[in-house]
C-alpha cells in the first residue's frame, strides 16, 4: 500500500480477501442490470410465463381435478412454469450469452484480469438465479391474485430445489455454449435441445393429460425431473420421497459440469 | 536503464505454422517499446505471450521479474492490457465498465480521474454498443489503466481510427510513458512506429528482422532523400549530373530525383533555377521505416 501512496487521493486500494467478494458483487450486479436492459430475456423470464398462467387459467380454471390428485390444474402449473423459467434461463440464456459473449471477445477481455474463471461463473449463475427468482414471485403473485393457487410445502425446501435445478440447467447450458463453435450454434442447440423438452417434460402442459407414449419419451429428459421434484416439494412431499429426481438432477449438476469444464474457453 | 522485460528465444508454433520463431530481446523500463510488422508477423502471438494469456512453445519470458504464464494473476495485477480483439456487452456503461473492471484488481484508479484522462466524462452514462470506434479505444485504454500498472500492452491501437483520433491516441501512450510506465505496443503502421516508439523491433514471419530506435535504423540504411517535383514537359536530365544526386526517375505527373547529402536539396534547387525549369508542388521526403522495412525484407509493408 506504501507503494501507491505518491497516487494521492486518486486511488482506492483493497485488501486481499475482500477482491473476490467484491468482483463476485459488482459482477452480479452489472449482470443483473444488463439482464433489465435485454427485453428479450426479461420477455422469456417474466412476461411469458405470466402470459401462460393468463391463457392456461383462462381455459381450464383452477377447479380441483381428480386427473391432478384434487389439485387444480393452476396450482400443478405454478411449479411447472418455475421448472419453465428455469429450462428457458438456464439453456438458452446460459448458453447464448456465454458463446456470444466469446465470440464477441468479451470473455477475454475479462480473462486479462486477475479474475478466476469460476468467479466469472459463480456470478454468472448468481445473476441467473436471482433473475429466475423474480420471474417466479412475479407468476406465483399473478397465479395466487387470478386463480388462488396453493402453495402447501416449506419455502427453503422449494428455494434448495430450484437452486439445485437451476445449477443443473446452468450446467447443461455452459455445456452447450462449450460445445458449440459459434454463437449462432448455440442458438441452433440450445433452442432444438429446449423447446421439444418445455412441452414434453410437464413445464408448460402437465404430463397427465399426455398419452403414455410421451410418458417414456419424458423420463428421458432432465426438465422433466426439475418438475416433479418441483412439484413434490411444492405440495409437501418430503425428500425423502424424491430421491430418485433429486439424484438424477445432481447427476446431470456433476456430469455437466465436469465436461463444461474442460470444453470451456475464453476465446 | 533497467529492464523490465527479458525475452530469450521465444517460440511460438500453432501446428506446423511457427507464428513466433526465436525471438530475444529487453525493453527497459520506461520506454515506448515497438514491435512492428505486417499482419501475420506474429506481434500479437509475442505480446501475448508477454501478457501471459499465451504459453510460449519454448524459451523463456520474464516480465517483472515473473514468468507470465506461471503467475498469471500475479502478473495481471501489475500490467494494463489493450487486446486486439476484444468488446464489452452492448448494453454496459462506459462508468459501469470501469466500476466492473476497477473492482477486479486489488488496488484501482477512481473512475473520475480515468474518465477525465480519456476524454470519457461526457460518455459516461452510454452504453458501449453506442460508442464511436475511437471512444470504444479510448475505454479499452481506460481499463487498461484501471488498475494503475506498472506496464501497459497495447496490440495495434490505432486500427481502424481515423486520422485525427489516431494523433490522440499518440498523445495518450506519452502522456502514459510520461507518468513512468513503460509501454509494449504492437503496430503495422510504420508512420506511428516512427513518432512514437522510443525504440522498435521489426518483424516478419515470427523473427526479427532489425531492433533500435527508428533513427538509427532509418541512418544505418543509408538510403538516399528523394525530391518530388512536377515539371511537365520539360527536359530534367541535367539532374543527374549532379554531384549529390544518384538517380533521376520521371513519371507522367512527376519528377523523383534520389541523392543524399547536406548540400542536396540547394544544389537541385539551383540547378533547375540555371536550366530555367519550371516547377511546382516541390517537396522532399526523408527515408521512413517503410524503406528500412523494404530494404530488409524486400517487400512493401502495406499489403
Amino acid at each position: 500500500m506504501m507503494r501507491h501512496a505518491g497516487a494521492g487521493n486518486t486511488t482506492v486500494v483493497h485488501r486481499g480477501s475482500s477482491v473476490a467478494l467484491r468482483s463476485f458483487g459488482s459482477l452480479v450486479n452489472v449482470n443483473l442490470k444488463l439482464f433489465a436492459r435485454e427485453p428479450a430475456a426479461a420477455f422469456f423470464t417474466v412476461a411469458f410465463p405470466v402470459m401462460l398462467v393468463v391463457i392456461f387459467g383462462m381455459i381450464y380454471g383452477n377447479e380441483p381435478d381428480e386427473m391432478f390428485d384434487g389439485y387444480g390444474s393452476m396450482d400443478v402449473s405454478m411449479p411447472a412454469y418455475t421448472a419453465l423459467i428455469l429450462g428457458t434461463v438456464g439453456l438458452l440464456g446460459v448458453a447464448i450469452t456465454t458463446s456470444s459473449y466469446r465470440e464477441a471477445g468479451i470473455l477475454r477481455r475479462f480473462q486479462a484480469t486477475p479474475m478466476r474463471p469460476l468467479l466469472y461463473i459463480a456470478a454468472d449463475v448468481t445473476a441467473n438465479l436471482i433473475m429466475v427468482l423474480a420471474g417466479m414471485a412475479t407468476v406465483l403473485v399473478v397465479g395466487w391474485g387470478l386463480y388462488g393457487v396453493r402453495f402447501e410445502g416449506q419455502a427453503w425446501s422449494v428455494a434448495l430445489a430450484i437452486i439445485l435445478s437451476g445449477t443443473a440447467m446452468f450446467a447443461v447450458g455452459y455445456l452447450i455454449a462449450g460445445l458449440a463453435p459459434t454463437a449462432r450454434t448455440a442458438q441452433i442447440i440450445a433452442m432444438v435441445t429446449l423447446y421439444p423438452m418445455i412441452f414434453l417434460s410437464g413445464a408448460t402442459i402437465p404430463l397427465e393429460v399426455m398419452p403414455e407414449s410421451i410418458h417414456t419419451i419424458s423420463d428421458f429428459l432432465p426438465l422433466t425431473y426439475v418438475v416433479r421434484l418441483l412439484r413434490g416439494l411444492w405440495f409437501g412431499e418430503p425428500w425423502g420421497s424424491l430421491m430418485f429426481e433429486t439424484s438424477v438432477l445432481v447427476g446431470v449438476l456433476v456430469i455437466c459440469t465436469a465436461i463444461a469444464a474442460r470444453l470451456f474457453r475464453w476465446e | 536503464m533497467v529492464s523490465t522485460i527479458q525475452v530469450r528465444n521465444l517460440r511460438r508454433t500453432y501446428g506446423d505454422v511457427r507464428a513466433v520463431d526465436g525471438i530475444s530481446f529487453e525493453v527497459a523500463e520506461g520506454e515506448i517499446f515497438g514491435l512492428v510488422g505486417p499482419n501475420g508477423a506474429g506481434k500479437t502471438t509475442t505480446i501475448e505471450c508477454l501478457e501471459g494469456l499465451r504459453r510460449p512453445s519454448s524459451g523463456s519470458v520474464r516480465v517483472l521479474g515473473m514468468d507470465p504464464s506461471a503467475e498469471r494473476r500475479a502478473i495481471t495485477e501489475r500490467i494494463g492490457i489493450q487486446l486486439q480483439e476484444s468488446a464489452l456487452p452492448a448494453r454496459l456503461r462506459v462508468e459501469e465498465a470501469l466500476t466492473l473492471f476497477g473492482s477486479l484488481y486489488r488496488h484501482h484508479l477512481k473512475i473520475d480521474s480515468l474518465l477525465e484522462l480519456l476524454s470519457l466524462t461526457e460518455k459516461r452514462t452510454t452504453a458501449f454498443a453506442k460508442l464511436s470506434g475511437g471512444q470504444k479505444q479510448r475505454l479499452f485504454i481506460a481499463l487498461a489503466l484501471v488498475n494503475e500498472p506498472e506496464m501497459v500492452f497495447l496490440d495495434e491501437l490505432t486500427t481502424g481510427l481515423d486520422p485525427q483520433a489516431r494523433r490522440s491516441m499518440w498523445d495518450l501512450v506519452r502522456q502514459i510513458r510520461d507518468r513512468g510506465r513503460t509501454v509494449v505496443l504492437t503496430t503495422h503502421y510504420m508512420e506511428e512506429a516512427e513518432r512514437l516508439c522510443d525504440r522498435v523491433m521489426i518483424v516478419d514471419r515470427g523473427r526479427i528482422v532489425a531492433m533500435d530506435t527508428p533513427g538509427v535504423l532509418i541512418t544505418s540504411l543509408g538510403a538516399d532523400t528523394r525530391i518530388v517535383f512536377g515539371a511537365p514537359g520539360q527536359d530534367v536530365s541535367s539532374l543527374s549530373r549532379l554531384a549529390a544526386v544518384t538517380r533521376v526517375e520521371r513519371s507522367d505527373s512527376h519528377v523523383i530525383v534520389y541523392g543524399h547529402g547536406d548540400r542536396f536539396a540547394s544544389s537541385v534547387i539551383h540547378a533547375l533555377e540555371d536550366a530555367e525549369i519550371v516547377f511546382t508542388n516541390f517537396r522532399t521526403e526523408e527515408p521512413d521505416l517503410e524503406d528500412v522495412f523494404l530494404s530488409l525484407t524486400g517487400k512493401e509493408m502495406r499489403e
